[in-house]
């Protein structure tokens, strides 16, 4: 894929706590194309928003990217310096947080907040102050607007309080694309919402998605969501990606025996008699893991040499797993 | 919020302002001592007279009728004569009222001056030097009793110093004529630097003791919520939005970080009154505090009683102001 937007390579992102040092990230490596969906899954604490604070050079103390190279547009973003990447962010490379209740500043009306963003990077923005401020603010009508705000004009001056679990998810959308990013990074954007606002949601971000031309990455828990949405998907487990490639051949036959299980999992209505069955077992705590497959003390399949360091490796077709004994379950019905 | 909401939450405290007063009317009821006694003093007088006095104080009537005639002469500001100054209580109270007010006031705007910034500080410098320093001084400056620490102050700064003033408002060379009262805010509209000077001098250090205890709450109210509102989602969105540092951190975080110390500060003024009596006293300060002692050393009641119901009602106001405050600074809740 040459006309990569993004190229993660060999990502490491370790947090240094009291109780140890936590690798929550570790060698990710993944490639997103102009305008492609994304999809990101695994169960909580796989690393999946640590991955992307690190693409966002928000990773926190006491938290630090260790090794590896992000790569945006061509250009390198591990030690990028503040002031360029503050260019960046919000202007082409934006993101949605879980939750849009407490992403949104209560102290400040909805205007406000789109309108910060706009001021901070819009350059066709001209004129005074004053003059740049109602520019900012039309536009800021037309995000409200674009993404489906009932009666725009009257909730400009609102405060986050005053709008509805999925008008605010929407707020924040508009945030995220008021400078019309060439990325959005879209963590779990309708985990917080009902099942029709969800689709609403999705909807809207795919629409844009085609106006803008933008790529998306769309973190989730729900494969469901990746297979309606989504052009390829990784999945990842305990921060590493253990299956990736295109949607349709990931979920029509899953490799990596935890995509399996992941599969197996959910619910579907088409089928209800069939059992769901939960991956039994935890995520393993991310400090002082040895270089074996972690997946091991859950799979049904574990073998001696899964003692072993486990790379990806190719299977075809885009396709890429981290398991010694790929494919073996066959595939799943979902 | 709307003027209906505002008079509908001062009409609120009317029942609490007549409790105020109840309480106070029942205290000086049993209060030990015959008032008319302490009054005369060591003077002999009739039988007579002094039963005519008691009818003229109204202690002869039954307590109800007391309590409404204390009512209808508070709400006019009467509360009887301060015998020991020949003057009605009110005026005496009124006379002092503004050296109150001025020290209250540099102590209030030094606790918040100083107590912002290194309550920021130290929350966005976690567990620095600073953080260390200013969570140790904090510690300090709500424990130390303010009459110590206030004559340490005059012993290094005035005494051994002598860069300060010892004790007093102000000089006589620095009189002005009153506008405010104020001598800071009068100098100046007078356009006498060298009165603004001195009375700034004299002015430090009870400021200093009076608000320390404040400003070290503050600081650490400040830094405890500066610390919360940092770990925020809305910061972290902020800062993906690629807003500038300095953006983050005093749009939205202080305006959210602020919201408990403002409220706190609006409260703490009122435990600025009971300072007032100890710091006046130490800086010979001739103000509320200090005449609320004298009064207790002579047993002038009468002056007591209007002290205390003055306290109390001015404590209620300024709770109702914070409360007021806090909503105006927050937009989600409503009145
Ligand atoms: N500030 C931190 N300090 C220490 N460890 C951290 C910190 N932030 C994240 N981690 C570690 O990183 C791991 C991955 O976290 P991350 O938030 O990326 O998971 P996630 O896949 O996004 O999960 P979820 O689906 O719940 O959002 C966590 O399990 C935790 O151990
Ligand atoms: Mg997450």
């Amino acid at each position: 894929m040459n006309d990569a937007v993004l190229r993660i390579r060999d990502l490491k992102t370790c947090f240094d706590t009291r109780d140890g040092m936590v690798t929550a990230v570790d060698g990710v490596s993944l490639s997103l194309g102009r305008g492609e969906c994304l999809g990101v899954v695994g169960e909580s604490g796989s690393g999946k928003s640590v991955t992307f604070a690190s693409v966002m050079g928000l990773v926190k103390k006491p938290g630090f990217i260790a090794k590896g190279s992000i790569n945006f547009e061509g250009r390198e973003l591990v030690g990028l310096d503040p002031k360029n990447y503050r260019k960046l962010r919000g202007k082409e490379i934006a993101m949605t947080m879980q939750d849009a209740q407490t992403a949104l500043n209560p102290a400040y009306t909805v205007s406000n907040q789109i309108i910060e963003v706009l001021l901070a990077h819009d350059e066709t923005l001209s004129g005074s102050r004053k003059a740049q401020r109602r520019q900012a603010r039309q536009q800021a009508l037309e995000m409200l607007q674009l993404v489906g705000i009932p009666s725009a004009e009257t909730r400009l001056d609102d405060y986050p309080h005053q709008f509805s679990g999925g008008m605010r998810q929407r707020v924040m959308i508009a945030i995220a694309l008021a400078c019309k990013p060439k990325l959005l990074i879209a963590d779990e954007p309708t985990t917080a919402l009902d099942v029709t606002i969800q689709a609403q949601v999705l909807e809207l971000i795919a629409d844009i998605r085609d106006k803008l031309g933008m790529s998306v990455i769309l973190i989730t828990h729900d494969l469901g969501v990746v297979a309606e949405y989504c052009d390829n998907v990784v999945v990842m487990y305990a921060g590493q990606v253990v299956e990736n490639g295109p949607t349709g051949a990931v979920i029509a036959t899953p490799q990596h025996p935890y995509t399996q299980g992941l599969l197996r999992s959910i619910p579907r209505l088409s089928d209800l008699s069939r059992r769901i069955e939960p991956i039994k077992g935890t995520v393993p705590e991310l400090i002082d893991l040895p270089d074996q497959c972690r997946f091991m003390d859950r799979c049904t399949r574990a073998q001696a040499s899964c003692r072993d360091l486990i790379a990806m490796q190719d299977c075809g077709a885009g396709r890429q797993v981290r398991c010694i004994a790929p494919g073996l379950a066959g595939g799943s019905d979902v | 919020m709307s003027v209906g909401k505002f008079i509908e939450r001062l009409l609120q405290l009317i029942p609490v302002l007549l409790g105020v007063s109840i309480i106070v009317f029942v205290m000086m009821l049993f209060t030990p001592g015959d008032p008319v006694a302490i009054m005369l003093g060591d003077q002999h007088v009739t039988e007579e007279l002094e039963n005519a006095l008691r009818h003229d104080m109204g202690l002869d009537l039954p307590p109800h009728q007391r309590f409404f005639k204390f009512l209808s002469n508070a709400l006019t500001l009467d509360f009887g004569l301060s015998y020991y100054h020949r003057q009605p209580v009110w005026d005496v109270i009124a006379s002092r009222l503004p050296a109150t007010i001025e020290l209250s006031l540099a102590a209030l705007v030094f606790a918040l001056v100083v107590s912002i910034p290194l309550g920021v500080l130290a929350a966005v410098h976690k567990n620095s030097l600073l953080d260390r320093i200013a969570t140790v001084t904090s510690l300090f400056g709500v424990s130390l009793p303010g009459f110590w620490f206030g004559i340490l102050l005059i012993i290094f700064f005035a005494v051994n110093m002598h860069w300060l003033p010892v004790a007093g408002r102000a000089g006589f060379e620095s009189e002005v004529a009153p506008i405010t009262h104020l001598l800071l805010v009068d100098s100046l509209l007078r356009g006498r630097i060298d009165a603004f000077w001195d009375a700034l001098r004299h002015l430090i250090l009870p400021t200093i003791t009076l608000g320390l205890p404040m400003a070290s709450i503050l600081t650490r109210v400040t830094r405890a919520s500066m610390l919360d509102v940092l770990n925020r989602d809305y910061i972290t969105f902020a800062e993906a939005k690629g807003l500038s540092k300095t953006k983050i951190l005093i749009k939205h975080a202080l305006k959210n970080a602020l919201i408990p110390t403002v409220t706190v500060a609006a409260i703490e003024t009122g435990s600025l009154l009971g300072g007032n009596m100890v710091v006046e006293t130490v800086f010979g300060w001739p103000g509320l505090g200090r005449l609320v002692v004298e009064s207790i050393f002579v047993r002038n009641y009468p002056l007591i009683q209007a002290a205390v119901l003055f306290y109390a009602v001015t404590y209620v106001m300024l709770n109702f102001f914070a409360d007021i405050l806090y909503t105006m600074l927050n937009p989600r809740v409503k009145l």
